[in-house]
């Protein structure tokens, strides 16, 4: 066993050689050895550590099968305290983080719950219903547009533009949904990347409308309004959301508003035909489940939440352009919703927060964040491929499966 | 000047650009084929194909090589590059492939988006941000037939695109490997069962594929001028359009998808407002999955579920 494992760590080894050394190691004609040393060093130590870790492991004899892992013991005990408490914390957490911090964080936790409200809504397309989705930032992009150039055009103000961002949204959800009904899988995930692009591509040419790659910028803050006593009478004081932590609890309460919704979606009957869909097509069909619809309403429900989520965006920043839409983006809230754990929502919350905020805090290594946002993406899903906080159903599936393992054991 | 001078040269265009989208999108449909995932770092394995080719190319240039032995030049350039990213291929199906075989679709697929996102921020980190410049090797000189102007350059790359293509097709169809490849694309465990080393096939996918991208790269290099870390991604969407076009699975398919797509593009860019060349190709891609899911050469039934 150890003998292979080594024969294994210099097959390694040799390869990470070949692959570094040449392309760290030239970036003129001139070969810079140091660089590409440490590069290698630090992959071939990566290789060791993970070796002694699995030399002691054998050593110790446990027995993987039997024993439930870390991650899950964690995750069950976390399912045994009662939702309302867990929740209730959460928000308190987040309703006093503002008043404790400064505004850069206040401002990476904007961040973070945007791609929360973000990671929610496309849970639905892919978690629920199963539909992979690539090009899901498209939706982002209409509501922040929709916003932007009513605002900026006709003087709409924010309230009144949001159902216009989120019909739009919808709108294009379902244009994009109709065509790839009759896709599944891989093919839908290259026709989504397309219609992502398409949009983008649209916004970077159609100069006249949309100012192209220079964006659009002077969009209003979202202002409330409500009733006080002023020159003599009743009359309705504007406020205007301009400071970062009063658009830090407006984005809190979409994205708490989103969660609920989401929530009793999940639990309804739509919720229910949606997994159906997910598991077994033909299945759903035959027992009566309209498909075509339930997947049509997943997209549109699903853009509609980003359509919010962008709206906001483009207010908060009171500035768009299509480099805020890239492919990457896409990526990025892809990642939030499978790390989290497909279908699950809390999952989709604590990866938010560990996808958008760790990063942040790495800022001085900037560079190295992305390379370690994509080796994580791949690492976790050959981990552990059902994601941190697996959804309730796939938990209890799950479970069934290792008791179905442990009978046959016996 | 629509003269036949222009439309043939843009003819040349389209031939050329078409050979390197068909080269790529080889890559997909093969492995496509044997192990039905779309290898998102497949673009990346492009690129790098282009930076190996890059180095190898200007420490020949810098020794004097390039004019003296000019053949044995793009030879060892075009061999190191293919080499290079074959061992990345196979060490990229090892690490973040082999363990999902078995997974749903969507961890294969995200994984396989996570390597594309590492390999991409890689070769920035260790390449730099800008567009590197290629060594111009070949000059403006070429043949002139009917008024368009084919530089050799364009001869050059044509043709050992072309010579790959076959080389390809002769390995699919003629080798015991080759066959045993067909076998495992049409029904992996019935292969298994008949003896077929799969893991070993697989394996060989993982070095055709990318290889054949990794010489696309060079290609693109060396007609261009120049490279940079993230021209993989609009390479790979264009190529996997290609791929699909002509029904994803088939060889010959991803050829004639390669040319229409770029003769699609080179058209467009040549009579109509270039900035839209893209929305057009992957609306004519939607359009082409709407009406005939299947590629205009695919056979039997594609759908697969997440």
């Amino acid at each position: 066993m150890i003998r292979q494992e080594i024969k294994k760590l210099a097959v390694y080894s040799v390869f990470l050689a070949i692959l570094i050394l040449p392309m760290v190691g030239f970036r003129t004609t001139h070969f810079e050895a140091g660089r590409a040393f440490k590069v290698l060093g630090l992959f071939i130590a990566i290789l060791v550590a993970n070796f002694v870790a699995k030399v002691v492991r054998s050593r110790r004899g446990e027995d993987q099968l039997q024993k439930v892992s870390l991650g899950d013991r964690i995750s069950l005990r976390f399912a045994e305290i009662p939702k309302i408490y867990t929740l209730g914390l959460l928000v308190a957490v987040a309703a006093v983080f503002p008043l404790l911090a400064d505004n850069y964080m206040i401002d990476v936790g904007i961040t973070c719950l945007i791609y929360v409200t973000l990671g929610l809504g496309l849970n639905i397309v892919v978690g629920l219903c199963g539909l992979l989705d690539l090009g899901y930032i498209a939706f982002y992009a209409v509501g922040a547009y929709t916003y932007a150039l009513l605002n900026l055009r006709f003087g709409v103000s924010f309230w009144a533009a949001l159902p216009a961002g989120v019909l739009m949204g919808m709108f294009l959800g379902c244009v994009i949904g109709y065509p790839t009904l009759k896709m599944r899988g891989d093919y839908l995930a290259i026709v989504t990347m397309g219609f992502g692009e398409i949009i983008r591509l649209v916004l970077n040419n159609w100069d006249k409308l949309t100012a192209g790659p220079n964006g659009l910028f002077g969009m209003q803050k979202p202002t409330l309004y409500y009733p006080g006593f002023h020159d003599g009478g009743l009359h309705l004081s504007v406020y205007s959301i301009k400071t970062l932590p009063a658009l830090y609890y407006m984005i809190l309460i979409i994205a708490l508003l989103t969660l609920v919704g989401i929530r009793r979606l999940n639990d309804s009957r739509i919720g229910r035909a949606w997994v159906a869909v997910r598991e077994d097509e033909t299945a759903a069909e035959l027992s009566g489940v309209p498909t075509t619809w339930l997947k049509l309403l997943a997209y549109a429900l699903g853009a509609g939440f980003a359509a919010v989520a962008g709206a906001f965006f483009a207010a908060k920043l009171s500035y768009v352009n299509p480099n805020f839409f890239i492919f990457m983006e896409s990526c990025i809230v892809l990642c939030i919703v499978v790390l989290g754990g497909s279908g699950s929502i809390p999952g989709v919350i604590v990866a938010g927060f560990i996808l958008i905020a760790v990063p942040e805090i790495f800022r001085e290594l900037q560079n190295y964040r992305m390379l370690a946002f994509g080796a994580i993406m791949a690492i976790m899903m050959v981990l552990k491929p059902d994601g941190l906080i697996p959804a309730r159903r796939r938990r209890v599936q799950m479970a069934e499966r290792r008791q179905l393992a442990g009978e046959s054991n016996e | 000047m629509t003269s036949t001078g222009f439309i043939l040269q843009q003819l040349v265009n389209a031939l050329f650009l078409g050979s390197i989208y068909a080269l790529i999108a080889l890559g997909y449909t093969m492995v496509y084929g044997i192990i039905e995932l779309i290898n998102f770092a497949h673009g990346e394995l492009f690129t790098a194909g282009a930076f190996i080719g890059l180095i190898v190319l200007s420490a020949l240039q810098s020794v004097g090589w390039v004019d003296s032995h000019f053949i044995l030049t793009m030879v060892i350039v075009f061999a190191m590059a293919m080499a290079y990213v074959a061992v990345l291929g196979v060490a990229l199906e090892h690490v973040a492939y082999r363990p999902l075989r078995d997974a749903s679709r969507l961890a294969a697929i995200l994984s396989a988006l996570g390597m594309s996102i590492f390999l991409s921020n890689g070769m920035m980190l260790s390449q730099g941000v800008s567009d590197r410049a290629y060594p111009s090797i070949f000059g403006a000189e070429g043949i002139t037939v009917m008024g368009a102007k084919i530089t050799n350059g364009q001869i050059f790359i044509i043709l050992l695109a072309v010579a790959l293509m076959v080389a390809l097709q002769l390995f699919v169809h003629r080798t015991r490997l080759g066959k045993a490849m067909r076998a495992t694309a049409q029904n992996r465990t019935m292969s298994r069962m008949l003896g077929i080393n799969i893991d070993q096939t697989i394996r060989i996918t993982f070095i055709i594929g990318p290889a054949l991208g990794a010489a696309a790269g060079v290609m693109v290099g060396l007609y261009y001028g120049a490279v940079r870390f993230d021209m993989g991604f609009i390479f790979m969407i264009k190529a996997f359009a290609a791929a699909i076009l002509g029904g994803i699975g088939s060889i010959p398919g991803a050829m004639i998808g390669g040319l229409i797509i770029g003769g699609v593009e080179v058209l467009w860019a040549a009579f109509l407002p270039s900035a839209w060349k893209d929305v057009t190709t992957f609306t004519l891609l939607i359009l082409v999955l709407y009406f005939k899911p299947s590629g205009l050469w695919g056979q039997g039934d594609v759908e697969v579920r997440v």
